[in-house]
């Protein structure tokens, strides 16, 4: 595997920031070296936040933002008419979008790319009860990329959440994000 | 030794457990904070048994600092920016008082126009102050460098005080692979904390006395040859390190890639590095002979080591996250300084201020205008 | 001026405390302030005003008494004793 590149585009306090720490955690047990680090504009609730990961199987010395990403995952959907989502993106990279849309009409928006539309919110209602869509986006970059195992995955939420005293978000978190990997099959 | 993923600033905030403090006083500043509150939460765990001063201000956090390393206590803390500023007062003092102690500074660029993002201003303008300072590259180099600058700090041919300088945000907040050594090698590792004068009501001294202009001149020599020591010191340190836990920074002065047969060199602070490696390791799948020098120990400064470093070289590009307004980046006016008997074009750019990115595009850039014969660097916007 | 030869100890400690007391302040004095124990009210102002501590109260005899050693003949304790009871005299020396 070559380095890998992930945007991930949220909302102020939505989480984007945890979601990568989560990501890099779970790349590592898969046995890989993995970078994650928010770019911190205004930091102001519901404000576009970008936050990154990095993933190589060698050590990784690049500090730069992700200028070129190989994955974007989008939190928001609102975000697609204010932020350019594609920016440098290549042709055949994949964009993951949380939307009640459908993907016909996402490809309408974003045409030429890899465009994968999943409803995360309405999972993450309907497992967590509330919608926290974060962590269980990674369930739709886990099925599509195939970079990071699901069992991976569940070992970076419980040692993520468990650290931050929050055990019971991180069963509902995993049970998400498992939801939302089935649903991308 | 057990490997995971965590922040940069919960890897700082490790390291300085490890090291076993007494007092951690302690004034939260963006993007610092990280570390305060981790060493907070390990008190409060019981994870760490240390006395937590919760300070008003930073000029009272490097007072509390003081005062408690007069009293015989290893102690620990974290600034950044205008709070570094606002302890300006108090750094002279710990130095002139030669007390040892380690303080990490989350780099960040100074008002006005307020910003929290990373350049190297705050810490770079307060080089003169006899502080000894170690500028880190990576999550592992900040978590060593705390241990390593505690037992370079109480050296004692050394007695100075100890900056370990890491990039806010570009490094205080990226989550990466950190291996976290065991607390019996660090035990191992360290000295105990002595002082050959400490504060004690049973056996008073008098710390902080006048100098007269017949004496004053003599205290600042000690200080100037304590700092040549520590040169010494900081390879020793960084070598020891290695037969402990495996792992060493270059020489402990300066960290040199791919310079064996390089052409063209740049230098740098921080974690630019990390950026300027790669760029290096593309350009050279080109074919071109290029190479880096990591300035780790900015002070004290590695005059003779720089020379031969850069000895072979057809051109140098000196990278400065800081500009000493009216003059240039302060870095390439020591580089300058240090080599101009060697006789070699040293072009000095201004980058990444206020948290600008600093890209592998912008070392490409530096790299061609030295192949071309550029005599002159430039201000490098991305 | 010769040179004092002068022990640089490291950052500029001094490891003996209470140097001043080696310097007789009183040496300089012009004016000498002279108690009247029989006029004494042991109101103590003197004691509490002398900027130099040079005043002390006897414990056993509640007096006052003033150490010359240390006394620089400032008069502010002629000043301020409510009954008049501190004369002063020029020092002879």
């Amino acid at each position: 595997m070559v380095l890998k590149e992930i945007r991930l585009h949220g909302r102020g306090g939505q989480g984007a920031v945890t979601s990568t720490q989560v990501l890099a955690i779970a790349a590592f047990y898969d046995g890989m070296y993995s970078q994650a680090f928010p770019n911190f504009g205004v930091e102001r609730t519901g404000a576009p936040v970008e936050s990154y990961v990095r993933i190589d199987k060698k050590p990784i010395n690049l500090r730069q933002h992700v200028y070129d990403p190989d994955y974007v995952i989008v939190l928001d959907s609102s975000l697609l008419d204010t932020v350019d989502v594609t920016s440098g993106m290549q042709k055949d990279g994949i964009i993951i979008v949380n939307t009640d849309k459908t993907e016909a009409e996402l490809k309408k928006k974003l045409p030429g790319f890899n465009v994968h539309a999943i409803d995360i919110t309405k999972i993450a209602l309907e497992v967590i009860g509330k919608p926290f869509v974060n962590v269980a986006a990674l369930g739709a970059f886990c099925a599509l990329s195939k970079d990071v195992s699901l069992k991976a995955l569940d070992k970076a939420i419980d040692e993520l959440f468990t650290a931050r005293g929050k055990a019971a978000i991180a069963q509902l978190n995993k049970k998400a994000a498992k939801a939302v990997a089935d649903k991308c099959k | 030794m057990t490997k995971r993923v965590i922040e940069a600033s919960h890897a700082i905030a490790i390291g300085a457990k490890l090291t076993r403090p007494d007092v951690i006083p302690m004034y939260p500043i963006t993007p610092q904070t990280h570390v305060v509150e981790d060493l907070a939460q390990f008190i409060n765990n019981g994870e760490m048994k240390c006395a937590m001063i919760d300070v008003e201000s930073e000029h009272s956090a490097a007072s509390a600092f003081l005062g408690s390393i007069a009293a015989g206590s290893r102690t620990f803390t974290a600034t950044s920016s205008q709070g570094l500023l606002l302890m300006y007062e108090v750094l002279p003092i710990v130095s002139g008082m030669r007390l040892p102690g380690v303080m990490a500074v989350a780099n960040r660029a100074v008002s006005a126009p307020i910003s929290i993002w990373n350049d190297h201003s705050d810490a770079v303008s307060a080089r003169d102050q006899g502080w000894i300072q170690l500028w880190v590259e990576s999550s592992q180099e900040a978590l060593d460098t705390v241990i390593q600058g505690v037992k370079i700090s109480e050296d004692k041919g050394v007695m100075l005080p100890l900056m370990v300088c890491f990039d806010g945000f570009t490094l205080s907040h990226v989550f990466e692979q950190v291996d976290v050594p065991d607390q019996k090698t660090v035990d191992k590792f360290l000295p105990k904390f002595s002082l050959k004068h400490k504060l004690d009501i049973k056996n008073p001294k008098t710390f902080g006395p006048i100098g007269f202009p017949n004496s004053y001149m003599y205290f600042k020599k000690q200080q100037q040859d304590a700092m040549i020591t520590s040169l010494d010191v900081i390879k020793k340190v960084n070598k020891d390190f290695k037969k402990s836990f495996g792992r060493s920074y270059g020489s402990g002065l300066l960290d040199l890639y791919k310079m064996g047969d390089a052409d063209y060199a740049v230098l740098g602070m921080g974690t630019l590095c990390g950026t300027a490696r790669v760029t290096i390791d593309k350009l050279r799948k080109q074919g071109k002979k290029v190479g880096m020098i990591k300035v780790r120990s900015l002070r004290p400064f590695p005059e003779k080591e720089l020379q031969v470093a850069v000895k072979n070289l057809k051109a140098l590009a000196v990278i400065d996250r800081h500009i000493s307004l009216g003059q240039e980046g302060p870095l390439v006016t020591d580089v300058r300084s240090a080599i101009y008997c060697n006789d070699l074009t040293v072009n000095g750019y201004i980058a990444g201020l206020g948290g600008m990115d600093i890209t592998v595009k912008l070392f490409e850039k530096v790299f061609s205008d030295l192949e071309k014969g550029k005599q002159n660097g430039s201000w490098l916007f991305d | 001026m010769k040179k004092k030869k002068q022990n640089f100890e490291q950052g500029a400690v001094v490891t003996k405390p209470g140097s001043s007391k080696n310097y007789h302040t009183g040496d300089w004095r012009v004016f000498r302030p002279i108690i009247d124990q029989s006029k004494c009210i042991k109101c103590y102002q003197c004691w509490q005003v002398c900027p130099d501590a040079a005043i002390r109260i006897d414990k056993k005899t509640e007096r006052v008494e003033i150490d010359y050693d240390y006394c620089k003949g400032c008069l502010i304790c002629v000043k301020q004793c409510p009954v008049k009871c501190i004369a002063k005299e020029v020092e002879k020396k």
